[in-house]
């Protein structure tokens, strides 16, 4: 299984950016969701922002993996960002209430801000 | 009723799938390719993914539960109007009804279960007849 995730490590904080534009794929998710966790191992507090700039189409699966990640960076005390999601991307968080769990910001930068 | 004009720009197309992700795939950029073709464009294109895809993998997890030698049978018709498509699996079907409404508070949390919701949001029409192993959808274009 070829990579999903890009991870930077910037000043602390964790940048996380997808290599494909669909996430759609039952294995890719679970690809996806094992690099999430692999990049906060080890680690205490950590804090991370997912950018999904790159994301034209993402399933209900992909939103459980982000949901269970929230709640693993949470209880470690950290705290995890959603950012840069085009607006039909966004209608689905809204739609399914997601936008009330998750911190979300329109750009890399704000969530950046957010996390200061 | 429908001029013989109308029924030729209608594109029609049943498809015997495995529950097999390349065919699913393959058969889900047909159907985006023949929206396409018919003039829709996205957000309508964007619905229709989003929809065909939880549908499918609806029926090849938990239908079919991930037996590959199941089938899935989907039915298209599309015209510049409408997309009509119907999602069948040789699973015992559900019953909607019973499925949690992931919106409510005390599932948000929850990491499954919104597949439906998705559908209904951004379709038009859904129908999930007894048993409930064949979903009906129709996006009505605005």
């Amino acid at each position: 299984m070829s990579k999903m995730l890009h991870v930077d490590n910037a000043g602390g904080v964790l940048e996380v950016s997808f290599l494909e534009k669909n996430i759609l794929d039952e294995s890719n998710i679970q690809q996806i969701g094992k690099e999430l966790n692999e990049s906060i191992e080890g680690k205490s507090s950590p804090s991370m922002i997912i950018d999904f700039g790159n994301v034209e189409h993402l399933s209900s699966a992909a939103l459980g993996i982000l949901i269970t990640m929230n709640s693993r960076i949470g209880d470690m005390g950290g705290k995890m960002c959603l950012s840069n999601i085009r607006p039909e991307i966004f209608e689905v968080f809204k739609i399914t209430k997601l936008d009330r769990i998750f911190n979300i910001h329109e750009t890399v930068k704000a969530a950046r801000e957010g996390m200061a | 009723m429908a001029s013989d004009q109308d029924k030729k720009k209608c594109w029609e197309r049943t498809f015997d799938l495995a529950s097999k992700r390349p065919e699913i795939d393959q058969a889900v950029a047909e159907v985006l390719q023949a929206c396409t073709d018919q003039g829709l464009e996205e957000p309508a294109t964007f619905a229709i993914r989003l929809s065909l895809e939880e549908a499918m993998a609806n029926a090849m997890m938990h239908g079919n539960g991930g037996d590959e030698t199941k089938r899935i049978i989907l039915e298209c018709q599309i015209d510049s109007g409408k997309v009509r498509m119907t999602i069948q699996d040789e699973g015992p079907g559900f019953d909607p009804e019973t499925v949690p409404d992931p919106t409510a508070d005390e599932n948000l949390t929850i990491a499954s279960g919104r597949g439906l919701a998705l559908i209904k949001a951004f379709m038009t029409h859904v129908e999930i007849p007894r048993p409930g192993n064949r979903l009906e959808l129709v996006f009505e274009r605005s």
